[in-house]
């Protein structure tokens, strides 16, 4: 099995400083930065040593935004402009908003994506997300002692591209490089199995505050590989609040209240939730705006009651999944819980029966995903972890195209491994047709009107032939964060179109370019001398690998290849010595494609090495 | 440059993992081929490298994966055993089947619109059950066809029973998330 061993192509030979990374959980209800300190992950807390930080942002008048513990104190106070649960509408229209009613905000529809009013102005979703980063990163620095050299963001394993193109712009926005998005079981279980040495089919039942994933991995020696991955991503511990929330309105013959009361009143009903995890009833009290009181009690029994649908309602995405990984609810040999919902005893009864074995409980279900995400940070980082483990993720939704009729052609089915791509031939249906039109889709139902619409685009230019001649092929690609790039080529002329698939609803590099500009806080960060750092940061980085592979793979080069790419090096090494941003840029630009014939052979000889003598007869 | 991009890439997905080109394949020795191929290529290899590699290491890892997707579905590896012999399946355009298996077809979907109509899952899950059973059986005798008997013709008229068995199998899993959700 010597044939397995890994080669570190990122590496520096040279003993390098460690490079500062973390890992960020941006839950529905709190979010956590963690970290790897001398090989163990840890959570890094705030000030005052509190790991959550509550994802809430609050707009002040004083023109101060507040995020975390201060700002949810003040929510019934301020409750339009104290955003709570911003995820659920990260990447979302304002008809994806099942419960706009129920929100106490004044939604806009901008396009692609709602807006919330606030005294700040507009805010889209990603800016308030990116409130929050932004505060965990200075959590980050202000605890490490260093700039971040980038981070893993973790997102459900069930955001669809909007939401996670969100995700990335939000991050981005606060200052973060994105490692990569990762999605949150399978960080989960990366803390799980690396900590368990776990062998075996797993399934991670992950509610969090307004997401519900599941995912069924098989752990193997240091792969962890998703088999398929279902879920709900509306659908959350915060709709057990709202559950104990309606009993309260029933219970006092309660309606129409205003926004401060209804946030009140959804305060003591998250109470009232958590205090049932540990005792057989809780008393509901609060003083209503009108002078009114509340007293209830409320008996775990009735909570189970009222609340017993949420928990069949995850346990079809739960039977999806097995069906799609083609496994049976007697196969899993562990469920690991994720999330601070499964804390309830009554969601761990229920996958316990349901799997007919008790759930593993025994990590912090609010932190896992965190530990995850940092683990995965600081091997990407390039600091050299004691275990080499490789990561096989999947695709939660199929993604398409509109063909004729409104119905959606398939190009990449869910539950495929990514990186992947899949292109597929198309032609023009009337004579002398110069323009085709492409419509991106991302869903399961066969009508087009059913499934997300994701971006449409226009090939032009082919040249006009008779109907049915033109062969246009369109290619998905799927990155490793699972975001889609589509290109569109008509084969006989090359005309070419092609579209990251993010403009009918992300922002554009400007606009995250302008956002930045305007953020005070970057303006005070000196965003030039920030920049230069960067720069140097990643020709460095640049450089050592190359160093490395040079010092393996020379042999790959003939003598003029390799006296190019000297040259190349040195240029980029005076850049730095001169330190002017503009240069290094360029020259790490000219290295970069100095090298890829290079990189390329590595890459080759790499696989060749890994199958070279590995055949059926020797398996 | 593109010329010697990925030399050993243009050969066929059978000869990137030095596999033998047949339609019988050990799938656990595929797993581990695929592991030890995506574990050299995976672009979290690269995350740190520079824009050049990280974009090889996207397209060689998108490479290994496709040619283990393709590989590791028995449909999808017959029909491309087929194009590598210069065999089209016409899968979308050749549509006459035997009455006897049109017969069948028949049948299942009866089956399958009872078992939806009377929202009963179990039934649905049953269905699929004896579904993956004759998919299997159809499975062997592709491999008797395309291994043994070098039956292009037969190979073929398998592979277009089996894309609609696969449909079939699709309809019941699309019934039962209905009925579940």
């Amino acid at each position: 099995m010597a044939l397995l061993q890994i080669t570190e192509p990122g590496l520096s030979a040279a003993p390098h400083q460690h490079r500062l990374a973390v890992g960020i959980d941006l839950g529905t209800t709190n979010s956590l930065v963690a970290t790897v300190k001398s090989g163990a992950a840890t959570v890094l807390p705030d000030e005052h040593g509190r790991s959550l930080l509550p994802s809430v942002v609050r707009y002040r008048d004083d023109g101060r935004t507040i995020v975390g513990f201060e700002a949810q104190a003040e929510q019934s106070r301020d409750p339009n402009n104290t955003i709570v649960s911003v995820k659920r509408f990260m990447g979302r229209g304002l008809a994806d908003i099942q419960d706009v009613g129920r929100s106490p905000y004044r939604f806009v529809d901008a396009p692609g994506m709602v807006q919330l009013v606030t005294r700040a102005g507009h805010k889209s979703p990603v800016e308030v997300s990116a409130d929050i980063l932004k505060n965990l990163r200075e959590r980050a620095e202000a605890s490490l002692g260093g700039e971040l050299i980038g981070a893993v963001i973790t997102v459900p394993a069930y955001f669809d591209d909007a939401q996670r193109q969100a995700t990335k712009d939000a991050a981005r926005l606060a200052g973060l490089n994105v490692l990569r998005l990762l999605n949150e079981p399978t960080a989960a279980a990366i803390a799980y199995g690396l900590d368990n040495g776990a062998e075996g089919t797993y399934v991670v039942y992950d509610l969090g505050g307004g997401t519900f994933d599941v995912s069924v991995l098989a752990l193997t020696r240091g792969v962890f590989e998703v088999l398929a991955t279902s879920g709900d991503s509306s659908l959350g511990g915060d709709d057990f609040d709202h559950r104990i929330y309606c009993w309260i309105l029933e219970q006092a013959g309660l309606h129409g209240l205003s926004a401060h009361d209804t946030r009140l009143l959804l305060t003591r009903a998250r109470e009232a939730k958590e205090a049932l995890t540990e005792h057989a009833d809780t008393r509901i009290t609060a003083v209503l705006a009108d002078g009114q009181t509340i007293d209830l009690q409320l008996s775990q029994t009735t909570f189970h009651a009222i609340s017993k649908t949420l928990i069949d309602k995850t346990l079809l995405p739960v039977r999806k999944a097995l069906r799609d990984a083609r496994i049976g609810a007697g196969d899993v040999k562990g469920v690991v819980m994720v999330g601070g919902a499964t804390r309830m005893p009554q969601v761990q009864k229920a996958v316990g029966d349901f799997f007919g074995r008790p759930p593993l409980t025994n990590l912090d279900p609010d932190k896992v995903v965190a530990l995850g995400a940092a683990i995965q940070a600081n091997v990407l980082a390039g600091n050299k972890g004691d275990d080499e483990w490789l990561l096989l993720d999947v695709i939660p939704l199929s993604l398409g195209l509109e063909t004729m009729g409104g119905l959606t052609e398939k190009i990449i089915p869910r539950n495929s491994t990514i990186p992947i791509a899949r292109a597929q031939e198309f032609t023009t249906f009337k004579d002398g047709q110069t323009a085709l039109s492409v419509h991106i889709l991302q869903g399961e139902r066969e009508l087009v009107s059913d499934c997300r619409s994701l971006a449409k685009f226009v090939l032009r230019g082919i040249p006009p032939m008779v109907a049915g001649a033109a062969r246009i092929r369109v290619t998905f690609q799927v990155d490793a964060d699972g975001l889609l790039a589509v290109t569109a080529r008509e084969m006989i002329s090359g005309v070419e179109a092609s579209i990251e698939v993010k403009p009918s609803y992300g922002l554009s590099d400007d606009e995250i370019t302008r956002m930045l500009s305007d953020s005070i806080a970057h303006v005070a960060d000196d965003i030039n001398a920030r920049k230069l750092r960067e720069a140097m940061v990643d020709a460095d980085s640049l450089l050592d690998a190359l160093d490395v592979a040079l010092a393996s793979d020379a042999d790959l080069l003939d003598d003029a290849e390799r006296a190019a790419l000297d040259e190349a090096m040195q240029a980029l090494r005076d850049a730095i010595a001169a330190e002017s941003t503009k240069d290094i840029n360029a020259c790490s630009h000219r290295l970069n494609q100095a090298s890829e014939p290079f990189a390329a052979r590595r890459m080759d000889r790499n696989i060749q090495r890994a199958l070279t003598g590995k055949n059926i007869e020797t398996l | 440059m593109t010329a010697d991009l990925f030399s050993d890439f243009q050969q066929d997905h059978f000869a990137l993992f030095g596999l033998p080109r047949r339609f019988a394949l050990d799938g656990a020795a595929l797993d581990t081929l695929w592991r030890s191929a995506a574990a050299q290529v995976h672009p979290d290899r690269f995350a740190s490298a520079g824009d050049a590699e990280k974009r090889i290491a996207l397209m060689a890892a998108t490479r290994v994966n496709e040619a283990y997707q393709t590989l590791k579905s028995p449909l999808a590896r017959a029909r491309y055993l087929l194009r590598l012999a210069g065999i089209d399946t016409a899968e979308e355009t050749n549509t006459s089947m035997p009455p006897a298996f049109l017969m069948a077809q028949m049948e299942w979907r009866e089956a399958i619109e009872d078992a939806r109509h009377g929202h009963d899952v179990d039934a649905l899950e049953r269905l699929s059950r004896q579904l993956r059973l004759d998919v299997r059986a159809m499975e062997d005798e592709l491999g008797e066809a395309l291994d043994e008997q070098h039956d292009h013709a037969s190979a073929a008229l398998l592979v277009r029973k089996l894309r609609f068995l696969e449909k079939l199998d699709q309809e019941i899993g699309d019934a039962i998330e209905a009925l579940l959700f």
